[in-house]
């Protein structure tokens, strides 16, 4: 009798929650790359009013995600910060075919929470700082990004031993955020709408160009959700987000 | 260095040096909690004052706490607006955070339950009556500590010197959060497995991974028999 009792108060209140739904909505888990956070969850906002599905966004490191998927992680759709990942997840049997595209082409940024700690290229010479941070660079694209520009500029050699490694680029701009290192390689997208601080954007030259794509999973492959939520990635809407972010779309 | 060699291959210095890396950081971080943490001990079992309680809570605290709120509130105490700043700032470096003594600070703390705990109760269980004999016998009280309670309680801080060493090895949260994944500084061995997963080198992660099944198995196992050691002494 008690049971069915908690039983009954549960569906009393859940049940308002379900039937708020529309009938037709459904509903698609996003694996999106770290620094894509910003933009994705402006794109989620309007990708849910404009259609009434919903995306469900899981933020980490390319990397991470994509060994997560090959073990059968539950994602319908991959936001990835590089377009070797998609491309093998369609070569290993994990994504479908025909579906990777190229949402954004991200770029690498030089920042520091101090509003004078960045000026430029004689930033990353001078070397008067303790600790630089980047994404890892052997799981976050950015991160492989950073080490190519600091070789680039013939600054790895003297920089190495101030790296600091995070977990995704997240972290990495974490680390700057928190003032426990005074510069970081970072996504213009994590920064291009912040107030403070200071900012190089590291030309394109120094480093392979970040292109962001993004791949339909076999789990996602009958997902209605899942298929609008990549048709609307490529909308005038979702670009225009995703410019504003600092990222090329749309080309 | 080719120490080891598994399957006729020799370890190589990528896996090498996380496994040195974690047996020296758990051999100081017991090394310090044995002297952080006996005094502690020794407070909360003899104690009468009312903060007895208060103060063995805050002890217990890392056994409940989420490491990443410990790791949250260590970021923020090594930074530069924290108190790590303010001492880095005597010492010339602005942040603790990615360097081997703030692990060694993170592992202190998140281990301090595992060795206060084990040296409280063998003390309590000890009881006041050897210390009382001893001091009808003008024993002074540091002799009475050092010839009585220590060897009296020696199973307990065996047990909490195996399980200070075995937890700081199986630290993973705490590290991940102000470590900062530094070869040869910060990246321990359970740091090390995480990052070989997610580059899908599993060779390499299997070989830590079996390492770390065969030891903390060894370690749970000499936990059990320092337990049954000391209660047969207690009987």
């Amino acid at each position: 009798m008690h049971h069915l009792k908690i039983v009954a108060v549960i569906l009393a209140m859940v049940a308002p929650a379900m039937a708020a739904r529309p009938a037709n909505a459904a509903q698609a888990n996003v694996a999106v790359a770290a620094n894509f956070t910003d933009a994705a969850n402006e794109i989620q906002a309007v990708f849910a009013r404009s259609t009434g599905h919903e995306a469900v966004l899981s933020f980490g490191a390319t990397g991470q995600f994509y060994t997560q998927i090959s073990q059968g992680a539950p994602f319908d759709v991959f936001l990835a910060a590089d377009d070797e990942r998609p491309a093998l997840a369609v070569s290993e049997g994990y994504g479908v075919d025909g579906t990777v595209f190229t949402y954004a082409i991200g770029q690498l940024v030089l920042y520091s929470a101090d509003a004078s700690g960045v000026v430029g290229t004689e930033t990353l010479r001078a070397g008067a700082f303790q600790k630089l941070a980047i994404a890892n660079p052997s799981t976050a694209p950015y991160g492989r990004a950073a080490v190519e520009a600091m070789k680039a500029l013939g600054a790895f050699d003297s920089l190495e031993t101030k790296i600091v490694h995070g977990q995704s680029i997240a972290q990495a701009f974490q680390f700057v955020e928190t003032g426990n290192a005074e510069l970081g390689f970072v996504a213009l997208g994590q920064v291009s709408q912040m107030g403070s601080g200071s900012r190089w954007i590291v030309p394109q030259e120094y480093y392979g160009p970040i292109k962001q794509d993004a791949v339909l999973l076999k789990g996602g492959e009958d997902n209605e959700a899942a298929i609008a939520f990549l048709e609307f990635l490529k909308s005038e809407e979702a670009t225009a987000i995703i410019r504003k972010f600092g990222y090329e779309a749309g080309l | 260095m080719a120490l080891f060699s598994i399957g006729g291959r020799a370890l190589s210095d990528e896996l090498w040096s996380p496994i040195w890396l974690t047996i020296q950081l758990a051999g100081i971080t017991t090394f310090t909690l044995l002297i952080v943490g006996i005094p502690i001990a020794w407070w909360l079992a003899w104690t009468t004052s009312r903060w007895r309680e208060v103060v063995g809570a805050i002890v217990a605290l890392p056994l409940v706490l989420p490491p990443t709120v410990l790791g949250f509130y260590i970021l923020v105490a090594l930074g530069p607006q924290g108190l790590g700043g303010w001492f880095g700032h005597l010492a010339g470096v602005r942040s603790f955070a990615f360097t081997f003594e703030g692990l060694i600070l993170g592992s202190v703390i998140s281990s301090l339950p595992f060795m206060v705990q084990p040296v409280r109760n063998s003390f309590e269980a000890m009881g006041r009556r050897p210390l009382e004999v001893a001091a009808t016998l003008r024993a002074s009280p540091w002799d009475r500590f050092v010839t009585i309670a220590l060897p009296l309680a020696l199973p307990g801080l065996l047990t909490g010197a195996v399980l200070t060493f075995a937890h700081t090895i199986g630290e993973f949260g705490v590290i991940l959060m102000i470590g900062g994944n530094i070869p040869g500084e910060t990246r321990v061995l359970s740091i090390a497995v995480y990052d070989f997963v997610e580059t899908l080198r599993w060779r390499e992660a299997h070989i830590l991974s079996v390492g770390m099944l065969v030891f903390s198995f060894v370690v749970i196992l000499l936990v059990s028999l320092l337990a049954r050691k000391s209660k047969g002494r207690a009987l």
